[in-house]
């Protein structure tokens, strides 16, 4: 097999942050704990170089190389970019918590920047290997990421739960792919998606390996019935790697349904439509009812992203250019809202005091009103109340799910919505109305507050002008 | 010109934004400099519009500055329409604020509110710009709505007090009557003509004379018949027209700056100014004119009445304002749209002018409003009673005062008018000129002149009003004596108003008053020659000889004829009626559906009873999340298996 070298232009992003995720390696061993900012700064500023490498590279059609495993198209360089951006937040808000906590490590910022890579290479994957490849790199680091924090019980029992719970959804997607090439004898989801199209679409090996897949990918995407790893992660881990978990491989999960579903099984929409059907109303369900009950607020992020990740298979059970824009769009808007609502806790955590707690906002409003307006704002958005973001976000899906007429869906989403605004409401009320018990001084640092200000600007500045992004989502799928 | 015209809109507001947000950090100087500037530009702006207009002959404005939302093909703009009437009432509006706000100085410098204040009465300017400069019924629909909302809002500027409170609720309630029917007419406009710009309403308004709707099943009526009466309950709401008069005399709890402005001066003539925008509308009705004018009429007449017993300074102005409105409804309802206008303008002069000076006598009596205790008041404050004369004098219709040029055209073309009620207004509008006289000279006299009956230590500090508010009354002064003088030639028999008003040459009773006239003089001749002149005279003269000679006579009459004087001093029971009927009814509607529709089923069942069971599910549901890995796997597979079977059964 020869290849040609320029099939490797459309990998730079990728061989770039590889080298660059090495060369930091061997960097950070020889720096002492004093100049470990260091690490960081060469984290981030490999960040920015990678995203300009992919702005530049941006294709304007689809371009698939290396023998029909890898693609670059207008989707994978946007979500591509988000995830850079989003990464490169995760580690301005995680310093200060690391570093409290002792675990300022080189090997953050590593494992971050491998996982980072698993997502890139997952979202441009065009054969079952490479999404296959991109997620296992993904996933490693990220049980890994919860376990850092060798000494705490709960990230220890955390990790543990993660990696068994991930090993058996790996195998199933994994069994699921098998059964997919075994019907068609083809990895290339190209080639896949011809097969379909061509051959016998009620084959029942076929069926059953979509069904596989499916469960794999909803275990990704954290969508109930394979969501009961979800909060004990969420609450288990350190919070700078909830932070991570949370948003950035949101957007890779997305882009891994991209790509099996719509791609590779496009023709299969009928079936896999209604597994997602069931999918989301039950994360709808479950995620807005049961975080009522929390009083983690960690835990109860936790159920509200099951929630979420319901509105995100919403869109994409549509099946048309809406609801995939109309997903994407939500599933960026939701990492920039989780980026925020996760950094609050940050802000307001400090050495030996975990604010994880739902009490621990008492009052901040006496405490910060800036940030408790922030947090407002972030809350607000996630309960989806104009004019922010996750108004926006709500309303383009729901959109999507009546024009392809299931108004039943929509009110179904509505109704939760509602439900869901109890709990996020109630947050808003305890930060205003109820008295502070904790009175210490906000201490982190001025690039923590500013860049956590921005986001919380963003939301509502996006909710006021989101015609942009919508447009950058559209664009990508027409 | 595009410009000027947003900027004469937008100045009152940013003043009224910096004074409403930063009244703290600008504090009183600062507010009331920056409210002033804004109204000032806003006032200077309207003067150059006018002028330009209506001497250089500049085009006529009418187009949208900005396109809010296109739905279904109709367009939701902001837009203007400068016309001549549109660039007049700018001019008016503009003034009388200026002066309100100058006066305001002096009459608010020592209320707590006084940021707040200077805020409210710049927001209402601004609001009534967009009302009287609009180009279509959004607009003007929401310049409406603002004026009503700052109106609320500065009734119980004083919100510490009982009455103020009351007051502005009540305005509210009534004013809800009056836009129910207003955004009823809208929407009928909407639903048959599919377009709420005037410029396409008004053109296509032909073809709808003979289209007739169901309102009740069975009974055909006009389109046009029904659109201007329900427009026009809208006016009787904003200009407190009988039946819906009954807030504005308790309007009058507000400061008196405010009770110039906005209940005399500009607001409450919204109504009218409406009416004769719509003009093209309205003569498409007769049986709407009719209905207009016999509601003018009773108006104008009935609430005159009340003026005579009243015993508050502003109250006697504010009953002699429901009368003077009354006036301009009937001049519409006989099709003499300009002569409405004409008075409107008139009237926001001498009446602003009337109660600032009230204004002036309530802050030289230390906020004493009860005529009773005052008395002789004209050698203490010389500026105030000679501009209260000039008003009164107006008010009146006093050859040569510019009411009189007003009052006597509208009187004229009732008398021309024959459509069905004019003969009833007719009588309505003479009789009202009697009672007119005499409840403004009843004041006059009892306050300026007669015994001093104030008690001696407000005696011993009476004095002239400082400069700021004596000046606005010389301002207010001038235009109340020499503009109707000025203007009648061009307004009301000349073109001014050709391209704004459209008036059927069958309903063209100005024509036919005009066919006479040669000039303003001529036209004063002709009005001492008439009744009209003579019943004022009567009026006054009555009012000296009962209240200033023999003051015995009106006890006596008031206890001989004590069952009508109760009526009056009931205000014919339209209160009571109100409250016993409408306010308890719709109370006990209230009540019940709060006790059994609200608290039992809605909160009982749906609201407080989903809450519980989402809790009590949620709480069941958690225990789900037991901490064991197997039962965590043990999902995940009962997950697969579910969907695989619904592959497999389902």
């Amino acid at each position: 097999m020869s290849v040609d070298v320029k099939e490797f232009i459309p990998l730079m992003p990728e061989i770039f942050l590889l080298s660059m995720a090495c060369i930091i390696l061997i960097v950070d061993l020889y720096l002492s704990d004093a100049n470990r900012s260091i690490t960081y700064g060469l984290s981030v500023i490999s960040l920015a170089i990678t995203g300009l490498i992919t702005f530049q590279l941006m294709p304007t059609s689809p371009e698939v190389v290396l023998a029909g495993t890898f693609v670059s198209d207008q989707m994978s360089a946007v979500l591509k970019m988000f995830v850079y951006l989003v990464t490169a937040i995760v580690m301005v808000y995680s310093g200060k918590y690391l570093k409290d906590r002792s675990i300022y490590k080189g090997e953050f910022f590593v494992l971050v920047l491998f996982g980072v890579l698993g997502m890139m290479v997952m979202i441009s994957a065009h054969s079952m290997l490479t999404i296959y490849l991109g997620l296992e790199l993904l996933s490693l680091c990220l049980y890994a990421l919860v376990a850092m924090h060798r000494d705490s019980m709960n990230a220890t029992e955390a990790a543990m739960k993660y990696f068994i719970l991930g090993a058996l959804a790996s195998g199933l997607l994994l069994y699921g792919m098998s059964m997919l090439y075994g019907a068609s004898g083809t990895l290339d989801l190209g080639e896949l998606a011809k097969f379909i199209a061509a051959g016998d679409q009620t084959d029942l090996v076929l069926l059953m390996g979509a069904v596989f897949v499916v469960v794999g990918l909803a275990f990704k995407l954290g969508a109930v019935p394979f969501h009961m790893w979800v909060p004990d992660v969420y609450h288990g881990s350190p919070t700078a790697t909830t932070l991570f978990i949370g948003t950035a491989p949101k957007l890779a999960g997305f882009a891994m349904i991209m790509r099996l579903l719509v791609e590779g099984m496009g023709d299969l929409h009928a079936h896999w439509q209604e597994y997602l059907i069931i999918l989301a109303v039950l994360s709808m369900v479950i995620g807005n009812v049961i975080a009522i009950a929390q009083t983690n607020l960690k835990r109860m992020l936790a159920y509200s992203t099951i929630a979420h990740m319901g509105f995100v298979l919403l869109g994409i059970l549509a099946g048309n250019e809406q609801g995939y824009s109309a997903a994407m769009f939500y599933t960026i808007a939701y990492a920039i809202m989780g980026l925020g609502g996760f950094g609050m806790i940050l802000l307001l955590s400090r050495k030996g005091f975990e604010a994880e707690d739902l009490n621990d906002f008492k009052g901040l409003n006496d405490r910060s009103p800036w940030f408790a307006f922030m947090m407002l704002i972030f809350l607000f958005s996630m309960a989806g109340v104009p004019p922010t973001l996750g108004f926006y976000a709500k309303l383009a899906v729901l959109q999507a799910v009546v024009n392809i007429e299931m108004v039943w869906l929509a009110i179904v989403a509505v109704i939760f919505s509602i439900v869901g605004a109890f709990y996020y409401l109630r947050a808003v009320k305890i930060m205003y109305f109820d008295k502070a018990e904790d009175h210490s001084p906000i201490t982190s640092s001025a690039d923590m507050r500013a860049t956590l200000s921005a986001n919380g600007l963003l939301v509502v500045a996006l909710g006021i002008y989101p015609s942009g992004l919508i447009a950058l989502c559209v664009q990508v799928f027409s | 010109m595009e410009s000027i015209y947003l900027t004469i809109a937008l100045a009152p507001l940013i003043g009224a934004i910096i004074a409403g947000l930063f009244g703290k950090q600008i504090g009183r100087a600062g507010a009331h400099s920056v409210t002033i500037l804004g109204v000032a530009i806003s006032c200077a702006l309207s003067f150059y519009v006018f002028k330009d207009l209506v001497f250089d002959g500049g085009a006529i404005f009418n187009g949208a500055v900005y396109t809010w939302a296109v739905s279904d093909g109709i367009r939701f703009e902001v837009g203007f329409l400068i016309d001549n009437l549109t660039a007049m009432m700018m001019v008016v509006v503009t003034f009388v604020s200026l002066m309100v706000h100058i006066y305001t100085i002096g009459y608010m410098a020592d209320d707590d509110g006084y940021q707040r204040f200077f805020s409210y009465i710049s927001l209402f300017t601004f609001s009534m710009l967009m009302l009287v400069m609009a180009n279509n019924f959004m607009q003007l629909f929401f310049g409406w709505e603002a004026v009503g909302l700052v109106s609320y809002l500065l009734i119980g500027f004083w919100f510490k007090k009982e009455t103020a409170i009351y007051a502005n609720l009540k305005a509210f309630l009534v004013n809800r009557v009056g836009d129910f029917g207003f955004i009823l007419g809208i929407a009928l406009v909407l639903m048959y003509f599919n377009s709420l710009d005037y410029r396409d309403v008004f053109s296509a308004s032909g073809h709808m004379a003979n289209v007739t709707i169901q309102v009740i099943p069975g009974v055909d009526w006009s389109l046009m018949t029904v659109i201007c009466i329900l427009l026009f309950i809208g006016a009787m709401g904003k200009s407190a027209q009988v039946p819906l008069h009954v807030w504005l005399p308790d309007s009058m709890e507000g400061p008196t700056p405010i009770s110039a402005l906005i209940h005399a001066a500009t607001m409450v003539t919204a109504g009218v100014f409406m009416v004769a925008r719509m003009s093209p509308l309205y003569e498409m009705s007769e049986t709407a004119l009719s209905f207009v004018m016999i509601i003018g009429a009773v108006t104008a007449l009935f609430m005159g009445f009340l003026g005579i017993i009243q015993n508050d300074i502003k109250r006697v102005v504010a009953y002699s304002t429901l009368s003077q409105l009354g006036y301009m409804v009937v001049g519409l309802g006989a099709s003499a749209y300009a002569a409405g206008i004409f008075h409107l303008m008139t009237h926001a002069f001498f009446k602003a002018l009337l109660f600032l000076a009230a204004g002036s006598v309530i802050i030289a009596m230390h906020h004493e409003q009860d005529i009773r205790k005052m008395g002789g008041l004209r050698k203490y404050m010389p500026i105030t009673y000679i501009t209260s004369l000039i008003g009164s004098l107006a008010l009146i219709g006093f050859p040569g005062f510019s009411g009189f040029f007003s009052k006597d055209s509208i009187i004229e073309a009732v008398h021309a008018s024959d459509i069905t009620g004019s003969g009833f207004a007719y009588f309505a509008v003479l009789a009202g000129v009697f009672i007119t006289a005499l409840y403004s000279f009843r004041m006059f006299f009892i306050v300026f002149h007669g015994k001093e009956r104030m008690d001696a230590h407000t005696k011993s500090h009476l004095h002239e009003s400082p400069l700021v508010v004596t000046l606005p009354l010389i301002l207010l002064a001038i235009p109340s004596v020499v503009i109707g003088y000025m203007t009648i030639g061009s307004m009301l028999f000349g073109d001014f108003f050709k391209d704004s008003i459209t008036v059927f040459s069958q309903h063209d009773v100005l024509g036919k008053v005009g066919e006479g006239f040669d000039g303003a003089l001529g036209f004063i001749t002709h009005g001492v020659m008439g009744p009209a002149f003579w019943l004022a005279m009567a009026g006054v003269a009555t009012a000296y000889y009962i209240f200033m000679m023999k003051p015995e006579i009106a006890d006596n009459i008031k206890q001989r004829f004590h069952f009508i004087y109760d009526l009056l001093d009931n205000k014919y029971y339209a209160d009571d009626f109100n409250d016993k009927v409408f306010a308890s009814g719709s109370r006990g509607v209230g009540k019940l559906l709060w006790k059994v529709g609200d608290e039992n089923i809605i909160d009982g069942m749906v609201v407080n009873g989903s809450a519980k069971t989402v809790g009590w599910v949620s709480g069941i549901i958690r225990h789900m999340q037991t901490g064991y890995l197997y039962t965590y796997a043990f999902v995940m597979i009962f997950g697969l298996c579910g969907l695989l079977s619904y592959l497999l059964f389902g």
